[in-house]
């Protein structure tokens, strides 16, 4: 397909790790401003999937277009500049800096050598950092070093630095593995939020979560696609209770 | 002098800077004779080596054993022109060919070769020791980084390069002066260098330029740069992906690096006479590492005190047990990176400090209750042990 209105077109996206095929002939179309969770059971695939889209690993075929432009090949800071910013499935953030500085240091600007070197914390950028943690609820903490944050928090203010890049696609590994059930429901919020002017991709296993946020959902099996649609069709679908729901 | 500029005094770590500035610029030459105060302008030189290991190494996480290759570099490209000069054929006229360097008549050159010409001018040769060592860097930390080498592998790398380099300066000896080096170097546009006040000339340009270059890096680490060094080092892959060509960072560091090592090298040549390879090569490489680790690799500074500290044991020890040196200087590497990963810089931080901080709180409190003979309560921020690993300007912003 040439041209399209989706944010993110996979077509025919296959890799293969010495034979093993961890994505085989996926082919997944993302509107603008839609968010899609991705299930499937351990091993289908879904960490692979984002890898791929992100530029981490390199595809053996197919095609990943970003608002109709190839992103396959590209190198990773190419990719996110494009506006894709992903969550690893472990929290990743800079444990040894003050949570502002973690905000900070991913604003958009100065991402040149010489850019980085002449970069100001204007009142912009303190503005910024200020809106964005409010919006992940670590306003308070600004200050604390990244490492003591809990689990949870961290969780968040990954969340928050890619907030602080505006992507147009947002890309989540498993949002709230190990959060506490009183951290869900405020997760479950603030993807709502954010996704309203964005799209947003999200891996999960928990169902109840997965029914309170998605608009749509794909059902991933051995690399493959198995099913899309609504949850409560995907959910009623045989084969998905077969291979994912049903044990 | 008001709080404020206190705080932005401390936040910059320039009280250590000062420190640092009184003893090179104020105490050394007071305390020390001619021949002690040209020792420690020697040892100056490797301190550009050693803040410049602290950027690459203890900021940008990136660990080079081949420092000396850029020392070697710049300190040639200097005595090249000292030589160039010290042979005019007026002082030649005895070789078989007058005017050309007398390593090169030994070695029946007849004339001089085309890229030694340059260098009979001092902006070219100043220059050259500057750019020769960044580009070689530039070169070697691009082809390197680009393709994720790293860690123990880049090491060795630059370890390998040390050692080729050597190996080609001694076999050209009509070109380089072989194992000799470039000696025999006199004056600088016609000023003798080896004279006693030339050397405190030299002794004080080495020293203004260190403290000059220690503000320099230290300015580095305070912008985004220097704390997206510090997140490369903590999760490179978050940098990545947060839009950053991480390649080209750690390229900047190893440029920087190796540039004020050819900086050092070039003092090293003017204050010493002479450069050589066995300044080059693998051993004084990994010794350059050992300035950075005993002095603290995270701290500018005390890198520099590392480097003033290490000389003085090894010029002691190497004068009174030469054989033991080697195995003391083994042995003080690892018991420094075992038990102080932070270095002497480090030991300050989690010992001195704490009691700086809890001695100007009591003495601040003072005056308040002067009938209380109990010691105030000590401040949470006192008493917290300090995280290491965490700069000063960092470290400042928590509180
Ligand atoms: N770099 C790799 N090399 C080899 N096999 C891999 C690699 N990455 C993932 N795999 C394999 O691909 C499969 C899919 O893994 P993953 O995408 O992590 O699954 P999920 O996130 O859905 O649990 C697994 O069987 C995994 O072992
Ligand atoms: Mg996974």
């Amino acid at each position: 397909m040439s041209n399209t209105d989706f944010v993110l077109a996979v077509e025919d996206l296959t890799v293969s790790f010495d034979g093993f095929k961890a994505i085989d002939n996926l082919t997944l179309y993302l509107d603008r401003g839609e968010l899609r969770v991705i299930i499937g059971p351990n091993g289908a695939g879904k960490t692979t999937l984002l890898d791929l889209i992100c530029g981490k690993t390199r595809a053996t075929g197919g095609s990943i277009k970003f608002k109709n432009e190839e992103m396959l090949g590209k190198p990773e800071y190419r990719i996110v500049r494009a506006g894709i910013g992903r969550k690893f499935q472990t929290p990743s953030i800079y444990e040894n800096l003050p949570v502002f500085k973690n905000l900070e240091v991913s604003f958009p600007h100065g991402r040149g050598v010489f850019g980085a070197l002449a970069f100001k914390c204007t009142q912009e950028v303190n503005d910024r950092v200020q809106a964005v943690a409010g919006e992940i609820g670590l306003a308070g903490k600004l200050d604390w070093e990244a490492g003591l944050l809990s689990h949870g928090e961290k969780q968040w203010l990954e969340i928050g630095m890619l907030l602080m890049q505006d992507p147009e696609l947002l890309m989540l590994d498993e949002p709230i593995a190990g959060m506490s059930a009183r951290e869900r429901e405020l997760t479950a919020e603030l993807l709502q939020r954010i996704c309203q002017n964005r799209s947003v991709i999200v891996i999960e296993h928990d169902m109840e979560f997965v029914k309170r946020i998605a608009h749509k959902v794909t059902v991933m099996h051995q690399g493959k696609v198995l099913a899309e649609g609504p949850m409560d069709k995907v959910q009623s679908d045989p084969r998905v209770i077969d291979v994912y729901l049903g044990h | 002098m008001n709080n404020a500029f206190l705080t932005w005094f401390r936040t910059r770590g320039l009280f250590s800077w000062l420190a640092l500035a009184v003893v090179l610029l104020v105490l050394f030459p007071l305390l020390l004779d001619s021949f002690r105060l040209g020792l420690v302008g020697k040892y100056m030189t490797y301190g550009f080596v050693a803040i410049g290991l602290v950027m690459l190494w203890g900021y940008g996480g990136v660990l080079s054993l081949g420092q000396g290759v850029f020392f070697g570099l710049g300190g040639y490209a200097m005595a090249m022109f000292l030589k160039l000069e010290a042979s005019d054929p007026e002082s030649t006229k005895i070789q078989s060919t007058p005017g050309i360097p007398d390593f090169m008549d030994w070695n029946q050159l007849t004339a001089l070769p085309a890229w030694w010409e340059p260098f009979q001018y001092l902006p070219v040769a100043l220059l050259g020791v500057i750019v020769v060592p960044t580009l070689l860097a530039f070169v070697i930390g691009y082809a390197l980084f680009k393709r994720r080498v790293g860690g123990v592998y880049f090491a060795i790398i630059t370890q390998a390069i040390a050692l080729i380099l050597t190996v080609l300066i001694i076999g050209q000896q009509g070109y380089t002066g072989g194992v000799n080096g470039i000696t025999d170097l006199k004056t600088l546009l016609g000023w003798d260098i080896r004279t006693d006040s030339a050397k405190l000339v030299l002794y004080y340009v080495c020293a203004i330029l260190l403290l000059l270059a220690i503000l320099g890096c230290g300015w580095i680490q305070r912008s985004k740069l220097g704390t997206l060094l510090l997140a490369m080092r903590d999760k490179e892959d978050r940098v990545r992906f947060s839009g950053y060509d991480v390649a080209m960072f750690k390229t900047f560091v190893f440029c920087l690096s190796a540039m004020l090592a050819g900086i050092g090298g070039a003092l090293f040549t003017l204050q010493v006479g002479f450069m050589s390879p066995s300044f080059v090569g693998i051993v004084p490489s990994i010794e350059m590492v050992i300035f950075a680790a005993v002095g603290g690799r995270m701290s500018l500074v005390g890198a520099v005190f590392g480097a003033l500290l290490v000389n003085f044991g090894k010029t002691y020890f190497s004068e009174s047990f030469p054989d033991l040196w080697l195995f003391l200087m083994a042995a003080l590497f690892i018991g420094v990176v075992l038990a102080f990963p932070n270095g002497l810089a480090g030991l300050i931080d989690s010992h001195i400090k704490p009691w700086l901080a809890r001695w100007r709180t009591a003495k601040a409190a003072a005056p308040m209750a002067p009938a209380d003979p109990a010691p105030p309560p000590v401040p949470a921020a006192a008493a917290q042990p300090p995280e290491p690993s965490l700069p000063a300007h960092l470290a400042q912003e928590k509180t």
